[in-house]
């Protein structure tokens, strides 16, 4: 019952977010849709489809130029407040300055002993030192925050995704003590006042919930490539783990692939290839 | 009943509007809290639990503490703890009270904070903490109020308290042990990922809640012409001894683990607490200060002399609890957040509007526990005990 009401609800939201349509609920819900025709509730044609999401980054291409790009196609087109842009006092007067420790990130650089703890090594190759990693929310299969969560505002869909329904989000961030990938944040803050353009297809949110990467969900269901492949210059792939013929699958089975804190069973759906 | 809390000397009433001078200063600063988000706390992306949360979960401790007069009183009918069990079971509702209070400072969104029961979640240790938190509360307050009424009355308890008294023993036992499951279940976490941290978790309430509890012994001797018996204290003395020895046990075993087997991501924590870990070390010298307040407690309860020595027994009692609150409220919560799951080292710091906010919830609690001991011993001297 449950499953099957947000499952439409994501449908919806979907489509509601990109402004093409919304229906009296969405509009409550959804501040920045302007669309007033019927939700329409089956699914996009054009939809990308997977058994379970997963992506692969080759470490290899990624480089700071590649690194910077993505995160700030990312960052845009999700409404992710930059803490270090200037404020406009006018429309937002009486600012108060920022604590850079309660920042939001949905994506991000790393080097590899923070990427890896686990493999710390004190004879690591020395490419691998100053390397750039990208961290992001894994979409873990045995996912630890949507286990925590007591409202299920943070959720697993069907094809692995985890999404957070941030209208329902009570901000106990306990999902914030169990991701042991440190994906998430919180609004300590209302974000507005810093983000610098907002993107009208996506929410922007309040302060007070938690949010991360939601695998360019609402992209998927356009039949669109994430924000992150599209700006990765071909260092990052997404497609189906499940899929043996998929693109990642390809990828990981002609070079060795490593996952973040592979030990603690979370089953991450991020892979590095090295 | 409760026009006995109307009626009282003028240092009630002073005590009393000193603890409403301290509520209305901490609301002034949850408004602000309440309008512009936690940023005004020292919370941050790496540290995401602070002083609230920490507090909380001492204080599940305190309330669990009750019980330890609770079980010689009805179990074992233990008379002597006769005149304090309902001393026992309204600092419980007190400790409870705080308890939920902080969890809605917590809240980034406290209006949705009724989602939690719009869309109950069994996989969510939250949920569960909830029921045995509200259910401990409902069960101490309905017990309380009724077996001091009966006292009041010069009868008999009403029979179905009975019943809700051996129902409140597991909850008190649950109230910590799912507060302890809130941390110790989480994967990426090593200084919770403890198979130890509910046992120790109940070790460090059932010394933490009776040490408060010979305090307010005290206090009301002092202050009523109740005197709740110097051989109950000494008995509750005893469980404090107990219970103190058996937390330190239970750590001491835990830095064995940690250390021995030399895993980092269970290392970096303890190391962090005791020694500081890359430069930082902004816990160390409370860590020390908690755990010789603990040990030295520990060695004066142990002592027969020293454990029966009227006028040392509170400041042994003190140090204890200062200590329990050093190690499980200030070490527990940012230990575990330090260092990070990337291992990145954020400290935290509470500030000060938030310290004032925690303040303000204490202040709650206490105003709290006077109006229900100010009840209690009130009814107590009328029925001459």
């Amino acid at each position: 019952m449950m499953k099957k009401s947000r499952r439409s609800f994501l449908k919806v939201a979907g489509i509601a977010a990109i402004g093409f349509s919304a229906s009296p609920a969405i509009t409550f819900a959804s501040s920045d849709s302007h669309g007033t025709a019927q939700a329409v509730k089956s699914k996009n044609k054009e939809a990308l489809f997977a058994h379970r999401w997963g992506m692969v980054i080759d470490t290899s291409k990624i480089t700071d130029e590649v690194v910077e790009s993505i995160v700030e196609a990312c960052h845009k087109a999700h409404n992710v407040p930059n803490f270090n842009h200037e404020v406009d006092a006018e429309k937002y007067p009486n600012t108060r300055p920022v604590n850079h420790k309660q920042e939001i990130k949905w994506i991000w650089e790393e080097e590899f002993h923070y990427a890896f703890p686990d493999k710390e090594d004190e004879f690591l190759a020395e490419k691998f030192h100053n390397l750039p990693f990208l961290v992001t929310c894994n979409h873990c299969k045995n996912a630890s925050c949507v286990q925590a969560c007591p409202t299920q505002a943070t959720f697993k869909r069907e094809d692995g995704i985890v999404l957070m329904d941030y209208h329902r989000c009570i901000g106990c961030r306990f999902c914030m003590a169990a991701c042991p990938f440190g994906a998430r944040s919180f609004n300590f803050r209302n974000p507005r006042p810093f983000i610098e353009e907002v993107v009208p297809a996506f929410p922007t949110r309040s302060k007070g919930v938690v949010e991360k990467c939601n695998f360019c969900a609402e992209r998927l269901a356009k039949g669109e490539q994430p924000h992150c492949v599209e700006a990765s210059e071909g260092a990052i792939t997404v497609g189906d783990l499940e899929d043996p013929e998929s693109e990642v699958r390809v990828l990981m089975n002609e070079h060795y692939t490593i996952r973040r804190k592979q030990s603690l069973g979370t089953e991450p759906s991020v892979y590095y290839v090295m | 009943m409760l026009e006995i809390a109307i009626k009282g000397s003028k240092n009630y009433w002073l005590w009393i509007v000193f603890l409403l001078a301290v509520i209305g200063a901490g609301a002034i600063v949850y408004i602000d809290q309440f309008m512009n988000g936690l940023m005004i706390t020292g919370m941050s992306r790496d540290v995401s639990w602070g002083f609230y949360i920490a507090n909380f979960t001492f204080l599940v401790g305190v309330a669990a503490g009750g019980v330890m007069v609770v079980i010689p009183y009805y179990l074992h009918n233990y008379e002597k703890f006769h005149r304090i069990t309902i001393l026992g079971e309204f600092l419980a509702v007190a400790s409870l009270v705080m308890c939920l209070l902080f969890i809605i400072v917590d809240l980034g969104q406290p209006t949705r904070m009724l989602n939690v029961l719009l869309y109950p979640s069994p996989k969510s240790m939250l949920f569960y903490d909830m029921l045995v938190l509200n259910g401990y509360l409902f069960l101490n307050i309905v017990v309380g109020w009724k077996v001091l009424e009966a006292e009041r009355n010069q009868v008999e308890p009403v029979w179905w308290t009975k019943p809700l008294v051996y129902l409140s023993i597991p909850f008190a036992i649950g109230i910590h042990t799912v507060t302890a499951y809130l941390y110790c279940g989480l994967p990426g976490r090593g200084y919770w990922l403890t198979a130890i941290l509910a046992p120790r978790f109940l070790a460090s309430a059932f010394a933490a809640g009776p040490a408060f509890l010979i305090i307010l012994c005290y206090i009301i001797k002092k202050f009523t012409k109740f005197d709740p018996g110097w051989e109950a204290i000494q008995t509750l003395s005893k469980i404090v001894c107990w219970a103190i020895i058996a937390n330190l046990f239970f750590f001491l075993c835990e830095v064995f683990v940690v250390y021995y087997s030399n895993i980092p991501g269970h290392k970096a924590h303890l190391t962090y607490l005791l020694f500081g870990y890359h430069g930082y070390h902004a816990l160390v010298p409370w860590m020390w200060t908690g755990l010789i307040l603990m040990f030295t407690g520990a060695i004066f309860l142990v002592i027969p002399q020293l454990r029966n020595n009227k006028a040392l027994l509170p400041f042994t009692c003190a140090m204890i609890f200062i200590g329990a609150w050093i190690d499980k409220g200030l070490g527990m919560i940012s230990g575990g957040f330090v260092p990070s799951p990337l291992h990145h080292v954020t400290e935290y710091a509470p500030t000060r509007p938030e310290i004032m906010i925690t303040l303000a919830v204490y202040a709650t609690g206490f105003l709290v526990l006077t109006i229900l001991y100010k009840l209690a011993t009130q009814v107590k001297e009328e029925v001459g005990g």
